[in-house]
């Protein structure tokens, strides 16, 4: 079992945590790389109980977007890494402090300067050196497989003012699927993530499974993670972009192989025109009212590039770039008026839409799955 | 100590003659004999009455015209002070905006408006001006010289920072302050069609350029203004610091200026250096800013480290320990801290070679840094500690500083920072260091200093009651940050949805960021309020040992009765007659014969004096000038073109004026009986002269900013794949060959013109400055010239060409201008034969200004054929 599991435990994440559990109890796929469990534990137990202490100290922590809740291979290692520097960290920042205490309050008397001078070198000189000779050595040398290119499945993704432009590469294919909004990545294997943006620069970060990238216009970046336990994620621009720089989010869903496959291949899909009524007469509103402009939905008229593609929007699990959950109140409450939920926002508001129409607009979109 | 000195003449290589006009001459070191016997009371009376009236300040609201640097110093302390406070309250309102998820106190613009002017303000015009501010205040006392090598430089720099200040700070108010953060990066801000980036881009370019001029200044005074005996070994340490902080902010703040420059020509006239349409390159500002940006960080730390150096040997009782070891750590942290701004770019997608290297870099500071502080340890474990109220605040400065560092340690791992990196770990750890790196020690060096200001002291019991607050409410602000960041939030976010675990660190952040404002309220108050009624603080009230205490127990202008000999790091406390004979008016410089201000220049490495130098005394002049210079730059944020070219002219007067009337003036004696058996010269010229090493360390930052712009060529040349574009335009061979060797020309005959007028001849000295101007003004055309099929706008590869071409023929014009005011001086009688400084200076000057448009048209004309 690996150590982080202690840390990732059921309670801190949420609903997402039950298909998590399953999927590292499986230790059939992720085994092959990167296995830096077993050899590299420091006392697991000091770091759980100094995990346990932090999220009690700490409530509400729901550890969705967080790094000392690792899913995957390298925010894994950086959890650990980061427990062993804060443990020494601690230790000298008491020694230092206590010995200025000790000088200054407690024993004031004069001692030798021979004994301040092999301080300065010690302290300063000789002590540090080791300890930065062994951190980096061992931090840097994670360094390639963090950035090894992943051999799973290769997306594209590209960072919109003020969302996430998501194309999945399978092998062999040469149009992408296309998507938005959302990331969901296969367990147990290495993703590889092209980066790219629009206008300006954002930066991709999922906590739970590694670092982050910066997306540059005009310029290509590149990264890959590989997440071992299955489970919902949120990730989120790091890089300053603008007014709703704030709102620019957005899950990755973490899926086993099987269901990842099967997910693909429903994500390749055209759109399945929605059943019922009311979602009919959305369907017409939809195309009354021009969102085909700038939103695709495959397989129907809306061929738009501007805005999200919205051909499986039903299936995601969060709107407009993981500001709102994905229901009705809050598909009707965006299309109303988009920038009183993300200021700067390029979708124009369609408040002059009566209720009835929102409505039937939602069940539309809400039936795109 | 002073046993290895013995009496003698100087020996001075050039200028000694048998009369001794025009060098150095006479007794030095002075001899214990002749420092014992004692001096004429009223001799001395009489000598302090017309130092009084030399130094003695404008009545009045003229005040605002003295240049003293004890003026000007507090002037500008208390103005960086209030930037502070304007900069914080900021900060407070962002934290109630952020106590909460999903708060609409501040919108998303105003909010972006706060934090961008926070970081921008607090950096700009708190952290750097507050360490100049200080020094201005605090070097000439603790050097004991009379005053600032340049006083109404300073004063010129003070109005520019205030004028500046105001006008970046007021934007705030209007709601149209820069919102792309403080490092404003592109694409976002230079597509940005608001003035708020030109309000920061010119706004700050105008405060950096007179922070440059103050450091210029600084480093002089520490390299020439010390007293005599004073050899760089004795040194007090703060000296040390202000000479590496001096030429660190020389090195750092021209790649700001030179991207600044390119910044605001594409968003000006759309040359795009930074559009990757148009190939230009975003990153290649990163650069820029953070080769500026991280050493802007030691910039701001050393100083207060400063602070503590002086203050931690008085609490000990007990010299500094390990003094060598300090000087060489504080030069090395300077030299390493230009190779890690790379660290500020770990997650851009570099190479991971590049990324490994400056990890270790990034890492190897630690070595210098703890050095420093396990000095201080040292020197509290040697000495018998007395917990001053300013030693309160180091100690509370040390614990939260050493907390900075050790996360510090954690992000310098590239690996480690792609986790944290932009988030609220980095504002914890930055704030850790600065705070324990920059307030608690300029806080503490306040309470240590404040009795030598102001004569009164400021309360003890007030003094712990803020540090306590601003140290708990500090803790209880930042710490949690730490976890905050952990847990996945994003630095620079307005707001944050509720239920990703933010919520109670957030509050808990907001309520110690106001008991923190609370602290730092009860200090303001403390600093302000009347202490009329209180007794007058003792003379050296802490007891250290270092010159400033010797300050003169009266309120005195003249800065010091006399200029003493140092054979000490603590004179206070190894030269036990030295009060008594400063006082006294025993040393050097008792007297002002011809009401002039004076202070004596000392050789840069011994300390050995070598010149009188009258120091510029009040004056409008450089206010005006200020105002003027302001005008050039603010206008253009408006794109007001010509009132900004209208007003750049008349900086241009009011600065010619000053220096016609002020600078280099030809003394009615060659040299000056500065008591103790010495003559000292009052005109020098060349590397003796203060005005010669102003120029020269000014143009070592100018060359840097050039540099930059070099850089940027062959950074865009590595960047891309096809640069310069292949079948581009490139300059006329001819033209730009043309350019190269007029400029030569004009540089030859500036040098010559230097020659031949000492060797007397001055009408041939003159034709070469008449032909000078006129060889530069012809290469400057030149190379605009070679240039004029290329459009600057079409490509990032013309618009560099161009922005060296403009750079270049900016630095022409100058040159051009010098060399006619020293050709006018030639007719006037200000520059003779003998009295040549301006025509060193503006040689000085051309050196770096030929060389640098002679590489500027060998990139223009022949590079690009090679690389394409």
């Amino acid at each position: 079992m690996r150590w982080w599991t202690f840390i990732g435990s059921k309670a801190m994440r949420g609903p997402a945590a039950t298909k998590a559990q399953q999927g590292t109890a499986d230790p059939g796929d992720g085994t092959t790389r990167h296995d830096m469990s077993d050899d590299r534990i420091v006392r697991p137990r000091l770091r759980q109980a100094l995990c346990a202490l932090a999220l009690a100290t700490l409530p509400g922590c729901s550890g969705v977007q967080h790094v000392l809740a690792p899913a995957g291979t390298d925010a894994g290692f950086l959890a650990n890494l980061f427990w062993i520097m804060l443990a020494g960290a601690v230790v000298l920042w008491i020694f230092m402090n206590g010995l200025m205490v000790y000088v200054t309050r407690i024993n004031v008397r004069q001692m030798s300067p021979k004994k301040a001078e092999a301080l300065i070198i010690g302290g300063g000189i000789v002590f540090p050196t080791v300890v930065i000779a062994c951190l980096l050595s061992y931090a840097l040398a994670a360094m390639p497989d963090m950035r090894a290119e992943g051999t799973g499945t290769r997306l594209k993704v590209t960072g919109e003012q003020w969302w996430w432009r998501v194309e999945y590469w399978p092998e062999g294919a040469d149009a992408p699927i296309v998507s938005a909004n959302e990331i969901v990545l296969p367990a147990g294997s290495r993703s590889e993530i092209a980066l790219t943006a629009d206008k300006v620069i954002h930066s991709f970060w999922v906590p739970a499974l590694g670092g982050k990238t910066d997306m540059f216009p005009g310029r290509e970046t590149r990264m890959s993670l590989e997440p071992l336990e299955p489970g919902t994620y949120r990730g989120q621009c790091t890089e300053f972009c603008g007014d709703s720089h704030a709102w620019m989010a957005f899950n990755t869903v973490v899926l086993p192989q099987e269901e990842y496959d099967a997910w693909l291949e429903n994500a390749a899909t055209d759109a399945v025109a929605p059943e019922g009524e009311a979602a009919t007469r959305g369907r017409e509103v939809f195309f009354a009212e021009g969102c085909g402009a700038c939103h695709q939905v495959r397989g129907t008229a809306a061929t738009g590039k501007v805005g999200p593609d919205l051909t499986h929007l039903g299936s995601r699990t969060s709107l407009a770039a993981g500001t709102l959950p994905l229901d009705e109140p809050s598909l009707i409450r965006w299309v109303r008026d988009a920038k009183a939920v993300k200021p700067g926002a390029e979708m124009p508001a369609y408040d002059h839409l009566s209720d009835d129409d929102l409505s039937d607009l939602a069940a539309y979109l809400e039936g795109l799955i | 100590m002073s046993t290895t000195w013995q009496p003698g003449r100087i020996e001075d290589e050039t200028f000694v003659t048998v009369e001794g006009e025009h060098g150095p001459y006479g007794i030095y070191p002075p001899t214990e004999d002749m420092l014992n016997e004692p001096v004429d009371p009223e001799v001395s009376k009489a000598q302090e009455q017309r130092l009084r009236k030399a130094w003695a300040a404008p009545a009045g609201w003229r005040i605002i015209s003295a240049v003293n640097n004890e003026f000007v110093g507090k002037w500008y302390c208390m103005t960086a002070f209030v930037f502070m406070l304007c900069a914080g309250v900021l900060a407070l309102l962002m934290r109630v905006q952020l106590s909460v998820p999903e708060n609409d106190f501040l919108d998303a613009s105003t909010f972006n408006q706060f934090f961008t002017m926070h970081g921008s303000a607090m950096m700009f015009l708190f952290a750097v001006p507050m360490f100049e501010a200080l020094s201005i205040l605090l070097l000439p006392e603790i050097l004991r010289a009379r005053d600032m090598p340049f006083p109404r430089l300073s004063a010129f720099g003070y109005w520019c920072f205030l004028i500046g200040g105001i006008f970046v700070l007021s934007s705030v108010l209007f709601g149209v302050a820069p919102e792309g953060g403080w490092f404003m990066y592109p694409p976002l801000s230079t597509i940005d069609e608001s003035i708020g980036p030109d309000i920061w881009l010119l706004g700050l370019s105008f405060i950096e350029v007179a922070s440059i001029a103050a450091a210029v200044e600084l480093i002089v005074g520490v390299i020439k203004c010390r007293p005599p005996g004073m050899r760089i070994n004795l040194m007090p340490l703060y000296a040390w610091y202000v000479l590496v902080v001096g030429v660190m902010i020389l090195f750092a703040f021209p790649p700001l200026i030179a991207g600044d420059f390119l910044f605001e020509m594409q968003r000006s006239f759309d040359w795009p250096f930074f559009d990757p349409e148009r190939g230009g390159d975003p990153l290649l500002w990163q650069h820029l800013f953070w080769i500026f940006g991280h050493p802007e960080v030691y910039i701001v730390f050393l100083p207060s480290i400063a602070l503590a150096a002086m203050i931690i040997p008085t609490a000990a009782q007990r010299p500094i320990v390990g003094y060598n070891w300090i000087v060489l750590s504080a030069v090395g942290v300077g030299f390493l801290s230009f190779g890690l701004w790379v660290h500020h770019m770990f997650t851009t997608g570099l190479p991971s070679l590049s990324l490994g290297f400056f990890s270790a870099a990034s890492e190897a500071v630690v070595i210098p840094t703890g050095v420093q502080l396990f000095a201080f340890v040292a020197t509290l474990m040697v000495g018998r500690v007395k917990m001053i109220l300013p030693m309160l605040w180091i100690a509370g400065a040390m614990a939260v500083f050493t907390a900075g560092g050790l996360t510090g340690v954690m992000i310098a791992l590239a690996p480690f920072d792609w986790q944290v990196h932009d988030t609220y770990f980095i504002v914890a750890h930055l704030h850790y260091t600065l705070f324990g790196g920059m307030i608690f020690p300029i806080v503490g060096g306040i309470y240590y200093y404040y009795p030598f200001f102001t004569k009164k002291m400021m309360s003890e019991r007030l003094g712990k009651w803020s540090f306590w607050l601003s140290f708990t409410g500090f803790n209880i602000c930042f710490l949690p940050m730490h976890w905050t960041g952990l847990a996945g939030m994003p630095r620079r976010v307005y707001t944050y949805p509720e239920g990703i675990g933010w919520d109670m660190a957030n509050m808990i952040s907001t309520v110690g960021a106001f008991i923190t404002a609370a602290g730092v309220l009860v200090f303001a108050y403390d600093l302000l309020r009347s202490k009329k009624h209180q007794p007058r603080a003792p003379r050296n009230p802490w007891k250290a040992g270092t010159l400033e205490w010797a300050d003169d127990p009266n309120d005195e202008n003249w800065g010091v009765r006399s200029v003493p000999f140092v054979t000490s790091r603590y004179p206070l406390w190894d030269q036990p007659k030295l009060l008594e004979r400063i006082d006294a008016g025993r040393y050097y410089l008792p007297d002002s014969q011809e009401g002039y201000r004076e202070t004596i220049i000392t050789s840069a490495v011994d300390a050995r004096p070598q010149h009188v130098t009258r120091v510029t005394g009040p004056a409008w002049c450089t206010i005006w000038a200020a105002i003027f210079t302001g005008g050039a730059f603010i206008f253009p944020t408006f794109s007001w073109y010509v009132p900004a070219a209208i007003s750049a002219a008349f900086a241009v007067v009011c600065v010619l004026y000053w220096l016609w009337t002020a600078t280099a003036q030809v003394p009615v004696r060659p040299s000056q009986d500065v008591s103790l058996g010495l003559r000292l010269p009052l005109y020098v010229s060349g590397p003796k002269a203060p005005g010669w090493w102003a120029v020269f360390i000014t143009m070592l930052g100018d060359a840097t900013a050039f540099t930059s712009l070099i850089f940027g060529v062959f950074y865009y040349w590595t960047a891309s794949p096809d640069f310069p574009p292949a079948g581009a335009l490139h300059a006329d061979a001819v033209w730009i060959s043309g350019a190269a060797i007029l400029y030569a020309l004009s540089w030859a005959a500036t040098r010559a013109a230097r020659g031949v007028n000492r060797g007397g001849m001055q009408r041939l000295a003159q034709g070469l400055l008449i032909a000078a101007p006129l060889l530069a003004a012809a290469g400057g055309g030149a190379m605009c010239f070679s240039l004029m099929g290329m459009d600057p706008t079409s490509h990032a590869y013309p618009a560099i060409m161009w922005g060296l071409a403009v750079w270049t023929c900016a630095h022409t014009a100058c040159g051009v201008i010098m060399q006619l005011y020293c050709l006018a001086g030639t007719f006037f009688g200000k520059l003779t034969s003998r009295y040549d400084a301006d025509l060193w200076n503006t040689t000085l000057y051309w050196h770096f200004h030929g060389g640098s448009a002679i590489i500027a048209a060998a990139v223009i004309g022949w590079l690009p054929r090679v690389l394409s």
